[in-house]
């Protein structure tokens, strides 16, 4: 029995509606393995992901892609993987992760992102040196905004 | 309630934006990545990013869509339909973070959720139920589906709208089919538990519009006749619901109130029935706790606006009428306008529209969130309107509609349009005949 288009629109609701990391869809002569975010294993929210692929297609007009992008004074932009209160220390009154001047490695994480209590630690996601801070502390930051600018290694 | 968060998209975050503004609140739009250059996005106070454009990482994330509401200094929260609209998670949590959510309690939407629990409440009100019952082990499901007669259905108690549903055509098929419907019930649902209940061969789909404030006070604002389906999915909708007697009328309306009353229901909710076609006896099926697509046919008839209604009620306002201040005039008419291509199996169709252009007519309503140049992006339903036409009668209504459609202009995306005009000049349609199964009939 072959897959009708509707079953392949059932089957992409279902993948899409679910948080899962990871789903297996087995029917008689049929399987299908999906594995979202790259590499998928071990990815917990505490790690922005890419983001499937298929966004980078989408024609949005607005919102800044989820990675770290480069602007055209050469500086990159750290953009909030989630929405939720941008937060520049682990707790109140301790040291700010990082501070402009301070060197940063991919893993580096930057700040965390509050979202109903559960804290996100986000990583720099680029090498280089902290030009910009760019969001309050505190504040509530949307999907994609700009959290602070780096200067990438050369 | 001074700001309201709404966590929809489409058209009905448009309507819901609308709503706000007549009642002089404001709003604030959450929306993905794909719809932060959408018509609720610009129409609204503010709008904020919720996240990507798939709905399981923006619109349908409780946590997201209460701390973008926070952050926003929003006090109440609109859930619109689908999404999260029916989720008692996300009711819960906006609750317990000091929002009002723009719904009924919490409870009620977990009952209305339990598709046996609302079952066993609706009989207890009076309403009229399918013979069926709870099943576990095939010794008593044999017994029980003999009662009923087949073929019968068997439903996952977690399931509802047309999903989580499976025909059984005789005892052989039920003994191979129920260990499978329950185990796929727990996948899809979290719960096991599924029901047989009798299947109407020839059904009609009729629903009652029910209101209820913090007052005391539940009404019911008429019936809607949503037969003409595809895939589980009401394609037209109409009110008032033609053909019915006027005891079936009563019966329906009596039976949605009191199950509304029983239950504790709040704000606006719909109680959905069937309707045998051979021998027009209705029979309760599920509460929806949420503003409906088709709201705008009973809006035509009422005169009411049910999503100002909706805020008001949360804002604890007195509905301030009694039922026979509840008048009905006219008769409405809704088509969906969806993007599918009918050549392709009425697959939905996302792309830019390159032209959008509705007609005005007198009579005529149109809720819409597309403008030329909008996109339609391929993460959500492919609803792009409806057009909603209300005469002095039915017939009038239709023609209105077909009038309408037939001057519409959509460009950039197939659309549904010359079903919708097909649909409504069929003699099956004129004459009130269709039911739940004729359009995919008549599709064949």
């Amino acid at each position: 029995m072959g897959l009708t288009d509707d079953d392949v629109r059932e089957i992409l609701r279902i993948i899409d509606e679910s948080g899962a990391d990871e789903l297996l869809i087995e029917t008689n002569g049929f399987s299908l393995h999906v594995l979202r975010g790259a590499g998928g294993g071990g990815a917990l929210s505490r790690t922005p992901r890419a983001v499937e692929g298929v966004r980078e297609s989408a024609p949005a007009p607005a919102g800044p892609p989820e990675r770290p992008s480069e602007s055209e004074n050469g500086l990159v932009t750290i953009p909030s993987p989630m929405l939720g209160t941008f937060y520049r220390a682990e707790s109140p009154g301790a040291q700010p992760f990082v501070e402009v001047g301070a060197r940063v490695e991919p893993e580096t994480t930057v700040c965390i992102i509050e979202v109903m209590k559960m804290m996100n630690s986000v990583p720099a996601g680029v090498s280089g040196t902290v030009a910009e801070v760019i969001a309050e502390n505190a504040q509530l930051v949307e999907y994609g905004a700009p959290l602070f600018r780096v200067q990438p290694d050369a | 309630m001074k700001r309201v968060f709404v966590a929809n998209r489409g058209e009905i975050a448009v309507r819901i934006v609308r709503a706000c503004r007549e009642l002089g609140l404001e709003s604030v739009v959450g929306a993905s990545q794909a719809d932060m250059g959408g018509m609720a996005a610009e129409l609204a106070d503010r709008v904020v990013c919720i996240g990507p454009g798939p709905a399981g990482q923006s619109y349908l994330r409780p946590e997201v869509v209460v701390q973008a509401a926070l952050g926003t200094g929003c006090d109440a929260l609109h859930p619109g339909y689908g999404f999260l609209s029916e989720s008692p998670r996300l009711a819960a949590l906006a609750r317990e973070h000091g929002l009002t959510f723009v719904g009924p309690p919490t409870e009620a939407i977990e009952l209305a959720g339990d598709k046996l629990a609302a079952r066993a409440e609706a009989a207890r009100a009076g309403a009229p139920v399918l013979p069926g019952g709870e099943v576990s082990g095939p010794q008593q499901a044999r017994a029980l589906a003999a009662e009923i007669g087949y073929p019968l259905l068997v439903k996952a108690a977690g399931g509802g709208g047309g999903r989580g549903i499976k025909r059984i055509r005789d005892e052989e098929e039920l003994d191979h089919l129920l260990g499978l419907a329950r185990s796929e019930a727990g996948v899809a649902f979290g719960d096991d538990r599924v029901y047989l209940e009798r299947l109407i061969g020839s059904a009609r789909h009729v629903e009652v519009q029910i209101a209820a404030d913090e007052h005391g006070t539940t009404l019911h604002l008429g019936e809607r006749d949503c037969s003409v389906q595809r895939r589980f999915q009401k394609v037209i909708e109409e009110a008032p619901a033609p053909g019915l007697t006027d005891a079936t009328r009563a019966r329906l309306r009596e039976s949605a109130v009191a199950l509304a009353r029983r239950i504790g229901y709040r704000n606006l909710g719909t109680a959905e029935f069937v309707l045998d076609a051979e021998t027009g006896e209705p029979y309760f099926l599920e509460v929806n706790c949420r503003i409906q697509v088709e709201h705008p046919v009973t809006e035509a008839v009422t005169g009411l606006d049910l999503v100002a209604m909706q805020l008001r009620i949360a804002a604890g306002e007195r509905l301030g009428r009694v039922q026979e201040e509840i008048n009905f005039d006219g008769h409405a008419v809704e088509g969906r306008l969806n993007a599918e291509d009918p050549a392709r199996g009425y697959m939905p169709t996302p792309g830019t529209l390159s032209l959008f252009s509705v007609p005005e007519r007198r009579g005529l309503r149109v809720d819409t969130h597309c403008r030329p140049g909008a996109v339609v992006p391929p993460y959500y339903d492919s609803l792009l309107g409806k057009l909603i036409a209300q005469g002095d009668d039915r017939e009038q209504a239709i023609d209105i509609l077909i009038d309408a459609l037939e001057d519409l202009d959509v460009e950039g995306v197939e659309t549904n349009r010359t079903l919708l005009i097909s649909i409504l000049g069929h003699p099956e349609f004129r004459a009130a005949r269709t039911t739940t199964d004729w359009l995919e009939r008549a599709l064949r």
